[in-house]
This record gives structure tokens, sequence and C-alpha cells, in this order.
């Protein structure tokens, strides 16, 4: 493996919810409930699972848009969690994110021109308004939009192009990581395609990394080189993209996979149907989070938390059972 | 041949807004047999929706109004009858169900009311019957506990689940036609594999026709036996489902096949999605020739002069495209 460029320990995230007069916090929401990874240099790492399984929490904390509650990431030597606000705001210029709503995103108020330069303002990255403007042209011409394009507003733009303002925004400082919070979710299929062509040739030009969280394994499966699994806070498998979706180890990994529709009418799969719901986040099941609704389930698996292992080389799994 | 249903012919619904007319609709035919599951694929803003809701006339007039085109239900045609008729074919013989289970559901009134409320409308029950016929429809879509679930409110269901109480309640009058509009685009791929699963189970039970519309190809090539296409507005492409994977012939239909990334090709991983570039046209003055044209690689002057019609290229396989 490559060096690394950023690495995430035992990562925590409890949202407290209080109600009643004194706001008494009563119980925790464990969104991110000890996650480790690592991603190194030109690497895309992708983050698979249901909504509600922590992936945005996840990537949000490494950025400190949200505070996490315990846990280290390690970025350039410096542990992120515990940097000051000075220092913070350095560490903004190589961490960037792209958020999924291309329409919540973009302050509606702001030209394109006007939200593009004011990362490059605030970290003072223009020496005059004529570099600064060349530098915003410059931007929207590598993510595929017109120059003209400058003194437009938000609304003037398809979803498709408000995705490409945003990744034109993330990129003006130049970032080392870029974390991907579902950027082409909401995007129709053939606009989808060109922004995941984008992310790739962008990733290629500048040697950028990226964290892609997404819940379409498909479009993770083609764009990461590493995918990890999520599941109620926890990771539960991480592995080379290939060697994920060939063999995959941990039985809800295994479920997801076949839960994806095939776009071609002679592929007849078996499907792993799993009964019910992801359970309450508030309160997790005990031991494996999964054995409520695990195909395998032993009645041990409610009593002891599996530990992510390298079950074969590069392939992490948490299942006592598997691998 | 099987009987057919529904019978849209010419169909042509316009929207009278402040910027102009919005031709959504613009002559669409398509039909659905009797036991077939017809999909509606295409982009957002392709008029899928609104065909849909044509068919029950649950579009607003004015802005909306039919411009042109006849809606044949049993050779009957829609358009003319006035709200009483329709309410008789409403949830008796046509059912809907849409994206959002919370929008469409009431907040206020338990699920159980809401769906005994139609049983009543419909069917003539007490409200006892009614209230203990609607227990019955919630455990035939796998609601766990119906007894006491009855008796619950929207808020207090999952998303997956409150998907199965708008099925419930479409199914409550056991329709001949199921409208479902984008039933689990909303959900994980694991509910998603769920409520597919019940609306196929529910079809045997019950032997209704189901129109799919939904942007995935993935989920209609795994649950439709023939498809329409649909771009801005009119049918490109319609065709049985293996020829329309196998050998699709609108350059549009083989931008989309292509253009999603599949989760069963991990082998060839790294090859590049095929896009289309640029945006669908607006609906406010589509162009004079074929919708396509602009975005279309093998685009001749031909195709600007007029919309090619649809023409017969195999059995039951029709394509809008003069190549």
């Amino acid at each position: 493996m490559t060096e690394t460029l950023i690495s995430v320990k035992n990562l925590k995230k409890h949202f407290a919810i209080s109600s009643g007069v004194f706001s008494r916090t009563h119980d925790y929401v464990h969104a991110v409930d000890g996650v480790s990874f690592d991603i190194g240099k030109g690497e895309t790492l992708g983050l698979v699972g249901e909504s509600g399984c922590g992936k945005s929490t996840t990537g949000r904390c490494i950025l400190r848009l949200i505070e996490p509650t315990s846990g280290e990431v390690w970025f350039q030597g410096a542990d992120v969690t515990r940097l000051g606000s000075d220092a913070l705001r350095q560490l903004r210029r190589d961490m960037q994110i792209i958020f999924q709503d291309p329409y919540a995103s973009l302050n509606p108020r702001l030209t394109v021109g006007a939200i593009i330069g004011e990362a490059l303002q605030i970290h003072g990255l223009a020496k005059s308004r004529k570099a600064l403007e060349e530098r915003v042209v410059e931007l929207l011409e590598t993510v595929g939009l017109q120059p003209d394009h400058l003194f437009r507003f938000p609304h003037e733009f398809s979803g498709g192009q408000r995705q490409r303002i945003g990744i034109a925004r993330a990129l003006a400082v130049e970032p080392k990581l870029v974390v991907c919070d579902e950027p082409v979710s909401a995007l129709d299929v053939s606009i989808q395609a060109q922004v995941i062509n984008l992310l790739e040739d962008l990733q290629e030009k500048f040697g950028l990394t990226y964290l892609f969280i997404a819940h379409d394994l498909s479009v993770v499966e083609h764009i990461s080189s590493r995918v990890a699994v999520m599941y109620l806070g926890r990771v539960v498998e991480i592995a080379p993209s290939r060697a994920l979706y060939d063999t995959p180890l941990h039985p809800y990994t295994e479920a997801l996979l076949s839960a994806v529709p095939i776009p071609d009418p002679t592929v007849k799969r078996k499907r792993i149907m799993l009964q019910g719901d992801v359970p309450n986040p508030i309160r997790p099941p005990s031991g494996c989070h999964f054995h409520t609704r695990c195909p395998i389930a032993k009645p041990d698996c409610a009593q002891r938390d599996p530990e992510l292992l390298e079950k074969r080389p590069g392939h992490w799994v948490a299942c006592h059972y598997r691998g | 041949m099987a009987e057919t249903l529904l019978d849209i012919r010419g169909l042509k619904t316009w929207f009278a807004t402040d910027d102009g007319l919005v031709r959504a609709v613009d002559g669409v035919d398509l039909h659905i047999d009797r036991g077939e599951t017809l999909g509606v694929v295409g982009e957002s803003g392709c008029g899928k929706t609104v065909t849909a809701r044509s068919v029950l006339k649950l579009i607003d007039m004015p802005p909306g109004r039919f411009e042109d085109g006849q809606i044949l239900w049993q050779g009957r045609d829609l358009i003319p009858l006035g709200q009483d008729e329709m309410d008789k074919i409403r949830a008796r013989e046509i059912a809907i169900i849409f994206q959002e289970p919370m929008t469409s559901l009431n907040p206020v009134y338990t699920v159980g009311h809401q769906i005994a409320e139609v049983l009543q409308q419909h069917e003539k029950l007490s409200r006892k019957q009614a209230i203990q016929a609607a227990v019955e429809m919630l455990r035939l879509v796998n609601i766990p506990n119906p007894q006491k679930r009855v008796h619950d409110y929207p808020h207090q269901f999952s998303g997956g689940m409150r998907q199965r109480v708008m099925i419930a309640m479409a199914m409550s009058c056991k329709p001949k036609l199921l409208i479902a509009d984008e039933p689990t685009t909303a959900l994980d791929v694991t509910i998603q594999a769920q409520i597919l699963e019940l609306m196929q189970e529910m079809k045997d039970k019950i032997g209704m026709s189901v129109m799919l519309i939904t942007h995935a190809m993935g989920v209609v090539a795994e649950t439709c036996q023939r498809v329409v296409v649909m771009y801005a507005g009119k049918v490109v492409e319609e065709a049985p489902v293996e020829a329309l994977f196998g050998d699709p012939r609108h350059p549009y239909t083989q931008g989309l096949i292509r253009s999603i990334p599949r989760v069963d090709r991990a082998a060839e991983h790294k090859e590049r999605l095929e896009s289309i570039p640029g945006s669908v046209p607006s609906l406010l003055n589509p162009p004079t020739g074929c919708r396509f044209a602009s975005r279309c690689k093998y685009a001749m002057d031909i195709c600007v002069r007029g919309m090619p019609p649809l023409k017969e290229v195999g059995p039951g396989h029709r394509v809008a495209c003069v190549l």
C-alpha cells in the first residue's frame, strides 16, 4: 500500500437526546460507534451502508463539521480532533467536502463566482481581484462549466451543473482529501455518469484522495479502490473493491450485494432477503449489531462483539463465523 | 393476445405556467395488458409521473389540462368522466402508490383509520368490519403484530413499513391495475428488495397488472415484462424487457443502459462509464424535431426537422428514431 494520508482510529459520535424542562440528557444515539480505517494517498475509499448507518456522520467527523465524541483522526502528522480553531482553518485547505444535495448546499444569494471565490479569499489565495477571477474561471473550466457562468446564481443551473459548482468550490483551495458525501445520489443516471467521470478525471489530474460515501453499491464499486461497509455505526467489512464484490465475507455485505438490482433481465441470482428493518441506534443490539437480522447468527453473537480482523490479505471482516 | 386493460392514445397533458405552456406529456401512447407488469422509465421531468397521474385524473386543473388524446380503461375513455364516476374507478379498479410514503399518508390519523376509510368508501362495510379488514390487509403485507399496529400513526412506522401500509391500502379493494410511482426510490436497497418482492407476491395473489414508474433500470430489469422509455414528454422506445436490454435501439435507451455502473461486472471494473452529454431540454419550448437530437451522437439534419414516429423493429419492439 502507498503512503497513508489519513488514519481514523476508533472514532465515535454519540448524539445526546434531551427533552423536558431542563433538557436533561436521557439517551444517546450511537451514530458512529468505533470506526477505524486508513486511506492511502491518491486512493478512493468507498463507504457504503444503508440510511442511518453513520456513514455521513463519519465523513463529517473527519472534517470536524461535527465534533466527534472520542477517537483520533490522524492527518499529516496531527490529530485533527485536537486542533484549535486556527489550525483547523489551515487544515480545511487540505480537506474539503462535496455534499449530496446540490440545491441545499449552495447559497442562493451568491453568484457562482462568489461561491467558488469565497474560500480563495478566506485563505488569501488570490493576490488581486483579477487573479481571483482568473482562478475562478479556470476552476469553472476544469469542471466543465462556461466562464460566463461566473455571474449567474445557483437557481439558473440544473442539478448536474450545480454539483459541478460544488466540486469547483471544493477544489478551489487545492485540497488533498475530498470527502464526497453522496455526490451523485440526487442526480439522474445519465448525469450521474457525467459527474462520476469528472470526479475520476480530477483525481487523476490533481492526485486527489477521496472518501466516497454513498448508499448505491454499484456506484461505489465503480469508483473505489477499497470499500468499507458500515452497519449501525460500525465497519463490518473492509476490502479491496474487487475482493469485496467477488467474495464478500460478512453476511450483511452478502445480503446488501444480493439486493442490488442488476440492469440485465438475463441475469438471475439468488437473493438473500433480510428480515425486518435496521434496529434503533439508540439501543443497538448487544454483541454483534447485525445478529438480529443475520441469517447465520448463533446464540453467542448476541454476547460477544466481533472484532474487525484481517482474515485475508487486505480483507478485514467483523464476524465470528466467517473468513 | 392478452386482453388490454389500459390503452393510452396520443395523450397530451399540458400545464399553463407563468413562463408559458409546459408540454409535460406530449403525445404518449402506451397500453397495459391484463396481468402484466409494465415499466415506465425515464429521467426526472420526462413526463412519466404526469402520465401516471393523468390516468387517475389526479392532475390539478388548472393549471393542467388534457390537450388531446384518450385514456381507454377497458375500452371506456376516462377523460370525459366526472368526479363521481372517477371515484368508482379509483381504488376499486385502479390504485396508486407514491414515492414518498410519509407525505402520502395523513399524519393525524392511524393507519387503520386510513385503510378503513378506503374500504368504507368503496365496499360498504361497517366501521368494525372495515377495521378488521384493515388488520387482515396489514397481515397480508407482512407487518408484524397487525392487531396492535393498526392503531399506530404513520410516524411510528419506518420508511419500508410505511410503504407496506401504502400497498395494503392500495390493495384493499383488489384493483385490476396498480400504478406504482417510484415506490422504492426513497428506500434502502435491502428494503427495496423486500417491497419489490411484496408487490410481486400481491400481484400473483390477486392477479392485477402493475404500471411501475421508475428511473432505476435495475428495478425494471428484475420486475417488468415490458418497458416503455420516455424522454421529454414522449415515448422513444417500447419493448419486451429482454429485447430492451439485449438490443436497445434508441440512442437514448442505449445511453441510459450504458451509463449505469454494474455490481456484477467487477472484472471489467475500471472501464469508463458512458455518459450522455448535456441535459434534458426545456419542455416550455421543446425542439421541433427529435427531442433527443441535441444530445445524440448520431444526430443528423433530418433529426431536427421532425419528431420521428414510433416504428416497429421487432415483435412488440417499437422505436422513435430515424436510424
